[in-house]
């Protein structure tokens, strides 16, 4: 769950990226958050994962109050979150297997627990064959399915994926995007940050538009135009 | 920690050290190069404070003990002094005023002036060593103050000079050596970050994930002990070949006839725990200052 209370943030250097952001996200919901760049997309986004903190308001996320939460209490409150990113930030020099098992490890998994959640998790996204292959072996819609694997196997509550389908082609973006929608069917709450226009009207979801740090849309479904 | 995270810890140390080979080796060569230098000049400092301390052996001062004094009364001044929590029990020797006339004399034997010098020209007297030396004018004013001490003849300038260099030796080696310190860990911690620099994405991932500071950390602290170990062993051995090379070409030039040097198979334990203990603290101190920045995700 993700609730933002009249949410400022002012960076050092006098700009102000978000000006009194009201948003809630209920857990097993999934939502666009769709705005041109430099709206505040990626703001909200370092706010939910306590890369920075709000200059004013409230931003709570999966019960952890982030104003006030402590730096230990961090990497607890993000092991409910699992993050997927545009570049997909997969570990170069180790396997698929290697960079799933790495996120598991952070966290604290035993050798058993891996053995039993990654192959499940392969499976999930379509790469139980590619186990052993390295990224620089796969293409950029199977690097981005390791990398939702990778976000998926601490089971988190909430997935943030920040432009997933910014890198792929419209063929593979609609494939990603078709397999977010399935783990969320499948419980997982999804905050998905995009500014492609006809995936979003694609998928009859939730749209939450920004502009200039302000909210200027919250409506479920309906044609959306950036 | 768990058993778990242990193993991992020191297998990532490890394989990131070969993994990041340069780096690793650019580091290992700063730590050699650090430790050597500071290495050289302690035991440039333990030699300077070896000979001192040879010297201070020496250090006696003599208590005249008055002409009425009987036999007894001079065992009691003798117990006396030896009372005194300075003196050691064992240095407090007594020298007759015959005794002291032959020692006068050695040499003289044959000079016409000293013929026939009568032994009470001379008197009995107590040879008096001291613990430290740094106490030296104070002990000597507690054995003056005792009756039955009618002069004595101390060098206190001469220990004062001891006390003086020997300060002065400690200070320097460990002002220098404390300075060699700060400097090593400035260095080690900036090639350490180097190499960390080229992993920034991937401690970046492992927060993102949710791992905490010390599971990040641990693998490099644990990576900067060997290299700071394996530093040292280059280092000592190093040290071993340039402390023989110096000391022989000192024998070679006679200047070992005016002092000795100490013999490096007599201390390489205590030098060896010292490097590898500087070099494991240089290592993993650099290292966790190294990794602090980036953990700020």
């Amino acid at each position: 769950m993700i609730r933002l209370i009249d949410v400022h943030k002012e960076y050092d250097n006098g700009t102000k990226a978000l000006k009194g952001i009201n948003l809630r996200i209920e857990d097993g919901e999934f939502v666009f958050l769709v705005g041109p760049s430099g709206s505040g997309k990626s703001t909200i986004i370092k706010l939910l994962t306590a890369e920075i903190t709000a200059s004013q308001g409230r931003v709570i996320v999966n019960g952890y109050n982030l104003n006030n939460i402590r730096r230990w209490q961090i990497p607890h409150m993000r092991r409910t979150l699992g993050i997927i990113f545009q570049d997909f930030r997969l570990i170069e020099k180790k396997t698929v297997q290697g960079n799933l098992e790495f996120a598991m490890r952070t966290v604290g998994a035993s050798g058993r627990e891996m053995r039993k959640r990654i192959p499940y998790v392969l499976d999930l996204v379509g790469l139980d064959d590619k186990a052993d292959a390295y990224p620089n072996e796969m293409s950029g819609g199977e690097q981005q399915r390791v990398a939702i694997a990778r976000a998926l196997v601490n089971n988190p509550r909430m997935i943030i994926a920040d432009e997933p389908t910014g890198n792929l082609d419209p063929k593979r973006s609609l494939e990603i995007m078709t397999l977010l929608e399935r783990i969320n069917a499948m419980g997982t709450t999804m905050l998905v940050v995009t500014h492609e226009r006809d995936l979003v009207n694609r998928f009859s979801k939730r749209v939450v538009a920004i502009k200039d740090g302000e909210l200027i849309r919250d409506g479920q479904g309906g044609y959306y135009r950036a | 920690m768990r058993r778990l995270n242990l193993g991992y810890f020191i297998k990532e140390g490890f394989s990131s050290i070969f993994s990041h080979g340069l780096m690793s080796f650019a580091a290992v060569c700063m730590i050699v190069a650090c430790l050597i230098i500071m290495g050289s000049f302690s035991l440039l400092a333990v030699n300077v404070d070896e000979m001192l301390s040879q010297l201070e052996e020496e250090n006696e001062f003599l208590a005249y003990i008055d002409e009425d004094y009987t036999d007894d009364q001079i065992r009691a001044l003798m117990e006396q002094v030896r009372q005194i929590d300075n003196v050691d029990p064992n240095g407090v020797t007594f020298i007759s005023r015959e005794q002291a006339k032959r020692d006068y004399l050695k040499g003289h034997e044959s000079d016409g002036l000293y013929v026939n010098m009568p032994d009470e020209v001379l008197r009995d007297r107590l040879s008096i060593h001291v613990k430290d030396l740094e106490r030296f004018t104070e002990t000597v004013e507690q054995v003056k103050a005792l009756p039955g001490v009618a002069n004595y003849r101390a060098e206190n300038k001469v220990a004062e000079g001891f006390v003086s260099v020997r300060n002065a030796v400690t200070a320097l080696a460990m002002i220098l050596v404390g300075i060699l310190a700060a400097v090593s860990l400035f260095i080690i911690a900036n090639t350490i970050r180097l190499a960390t620099f080229a992993r920034r994405e991937e401690i970046a991932i492992m927060k993102m994930c949710g791992a905490t500071d010390g599971f990040v950390r641990w693998p490099f602290i644990v990576e900067g002990l060997i290299l700071g170990v394996m530093g040292a062993t280059v280092a000592f051995f190093l040290q071993w070949g340039v402390y023989t090379a110096v000391c022989g070409a000192l024998t070679e030039g006679g200047a070992t006839t005016l002092f000795t040097l100490m013999d490096f198979k007599l201390m390489w334990k205590r030098v060896l725990a010292v490097f590898v203990l500087s070099g494991s603290v240089i290592g993993g101190l650099g290292s966790g200052f190294a990794i602090r920045k980036f953990l700020q995700v």
